[in-house]
């Protein structure tokens, strides 16, 4: 891991430029946070395949879909708690039911918007959004990974929810990264505890695989960058070869990647799974890593449960 | 194919709206008043106004038609049949499981669908997406969208009508089907709309107000219109009446969504049946 950071907002803004280039049908749709979104470059350089709908989120996902229906890759770009909620019902009907090709990309996911409190921060979005038949749901742990993973959602056919940070975290892979939509990526092999994390939590499950390594324990860590469809097969690997599971995510707890986790080892059996992230509470504006620490996504944390884990 | 003149048309729509009803009949359930108020508009439009090939219904030149108060799909389907879209023995199936006729329309099952729609106040902002695309195509299609006077209490609408001023959306055509009742009683009781007309006027449109049942005010309407480029969307605001052509449907809010009993269904029939002969 390197010592730099970038927020994965940053790495979309800068990818969705280069798409956009190739395909001239890539759109963004923006409804006035755009430079927040970090589609500045975009609008700038690529202004016919850019529209800004204003402060209409529910329109852009409408929009969007009648764009897909001529042909064209809408990217409607706003922050998560509006790109899953506010338009949950257009994007079900207008985009998932038809499966239209519309990606929903999204900054400020999870507890990353920290000092806009709670109003901006997304805790339900990706299980909202898992719920919805024909959708993909992804969040990317890093600035490298998030522009691969963007590439990856252009590409493939039908409706993507993609889900960035505001805030800058730390640069975890090379530029070359392989990834795989729907394909969980390994980090590191392990036998004794199985970790899964996503998005800006890969870093601190790569932190605490670390320390638990250096204390003599063994760490499989799995970057789960798409919740749905999930890789069952990895899941299911990771109950094979440790029984178990911690899994640790910047969402609530319910419905997110412990749930589905969680889905997966109960009708597998033999496995028990440990789930670390938002403790089903709103946050409220205070530091990001304070807002992580009162929720207990912490490298600390994650060692105390596997070692508690390794004890039964 | 030969343009329909103002009298072929009359009795085209009389003869979809006997369609309407021996489908609704036949699967006893879907939305009756709300078809009829509609179906003189939808009938100037799939015979008369819009550049399409059933054959062919992906065409990427097609002008568009999204039903954004989808629950009426029962007028759409029939003039879809009547095209050759697919074969008329469909419509017995309406609502029925497997069917390709859905409750409300599903364009990934039923060819000539252009969007999917059903929950209200969602279909003109699809096509105010599609006419953008057109525009930035260099496309000459148009979009024809027709919304309920009771789904303009929908804010998406308004959402999407300020989107369709912004891109200068002259390819853009509304129809408001103003036939002042819901299903939970009058438009005007539930929630006034004051004049939905000049609320689109407002929002940047060139207005027509209408009788949505004159054959010859609306293709007249049309004509205006398709020379009218001058960079503005376009609203017909038409009075209408809900259940039109079935004596005892009109003007009846519990025809919203009750299909008819035999009885009925045979009284309806020969309504119809009359107006046709009377032509």
């Amino acid at each position: 891991m390197s010592e730099m950071k970038k927020a994965t907002r940053d790495g979309f803004g800068e990818e969705i430029v280069k798409l956009g280039k190739k395909d001239n049908n890539i759109y963004v749709v923006d409804v006035d946070i755009g430079k927040s979104c970090k589609t500045g470059a975009f609008r700038k350089e690529l202004p016919d395949q850019y529209l800004n709908v204003g402060i209409a989120e529910q329109n852009a996902a409408g929009v969007a879909a009648g764009l897909a229906t001529c042909g064209k890759i809408p990217f409607v770009v706003t922050y998560a708690v509006f790109g899953s909620m506010r338009m949950c019902e257009m994007i079900r009907q207008e985009i998932c039911y038809p499966k239209l090709n519309v990606k929903i990309a999204c900054s400020h996911g999870g507890v990353t918007p920290a000092n806009d409190g709670a109003s901006h921060q997304s805790i339900e979005d990706m299980g909202v959004l898992r719920t919805i038949p024909n959708m993909t749901v992804i969040m990317p742990a890093d600035y490298a990974s998030a522009k691969k993973l963007v590439e990856k959602a252009a590409e493939f056919e039908g409706p993507v929810y993609l889900r960035f940070t505001r805030d800058a975290i730390p640069m975890i892979y090379e530029e070359d990264v392989e990834l795989e939509i729907g394909k969980a990526h390994k980090i590191q092999e392990g036998k004794d505890v199985a970790v899964i994390a996503n998005g800006d939590t890969v870093c601190i499950a790569m932190e605490a695989a670390k320390e638990l390594e250096r204390q003599g324990i063994s760490v499989k860590l799995l970057d789960m960058h798409t919740i749905k469809p999930l890789d069952r097969e990895a899941v299911l690997e990771c109950i094979r070869d440790t029984g178990k599971i911690i899994t640790v995510e910047d969402h609530n707890i319910l419905n997110g990647l412990g749930s589905a986790v969680c889905e997966v080892a109960a009708e597998a059996g033999n496995a028990v799974v440990r789930r670390i992230g938002v403790q089903d509470q709103f946050g409220q504006s205070a530091p990001y890593h304070r807002l992580l620490e009162m929720n207990g996504i912490t490298a600390e944390n994650i060692v105390n449960t596997a070692k508690e884990l390794m004890k039964n | 194919m030969k343009k329909m003149s103002v009298k072929e048309l009359e009795k085209q729509s009389l003869e979809l709206r006997k369609k309407v009803i021996r489908m609704i009949y036949k699967a006893q359930s879907g939305h009756p008043g709300g078809s009829l108020s509609a179906a003189d508009m939808v009938t100037a439009l799939y015979f008369r106004e819009m550049k399409i090939d059933p054959s062919n219904p992906h065409w990427e030149d097609r002008d568009r038609f999204v039903l954004s108060k989808g629950h009426v799909c029962p007028i759409q389907y029939a003039s879809l049949a009547t095209l050759g879209y697919f074969d008329e023995g469909v419509l017995e199936t309406l609502r029925q499981e497997g069917s390709m006729l859905q409750g409300h329309p599903d364009m990934k099952k039923c060819p000539g669908i252009d969007i999917s729609t059903g929950s209200l106040g969602q279909g003109l902002a699809c096509g105010v997406g599609m006419a953008i695309a057109g525009k930035k195509d260099r496309k000459d299609y148009r979009v024809f969208v027709m919304v309920g006077d009771g789904e303009c209490q929908e804010g998406e609408i308004w959402e999407a009508a300020q989107t369709a001023h912004k891109y200068e959306l002259d390819n853009l055509i509304v129809f408001v089907d103003n036939n002042n009742l819901q299903l939970d009683g009058i438009t005007d009781e539930v929630m006034p709309n004051i004049h939905l007309g000049k609320k689109f006027e407002a929002f940047g449109f060139d207005m027509y107000e209408i009788d949505g049942h004159n054959m010859k005010e609306i293709t007249d309407t049309l004509d205006r219109i398709r020379m009218t480029k001058d960079g503005k969307p376009k609203c017909i605001f038409a009075n209408t009446i809900k259940g039109k052509g079935v004596s005892y449907m009109e003007n009846e809010c519990g025809w919203h969504g009750v299909a008819p009993n035999e009885e009925q269904y045979t009284q309806a029939i020969r309504e119809l049946d009359e107006q046709i002969a009377a032509l």
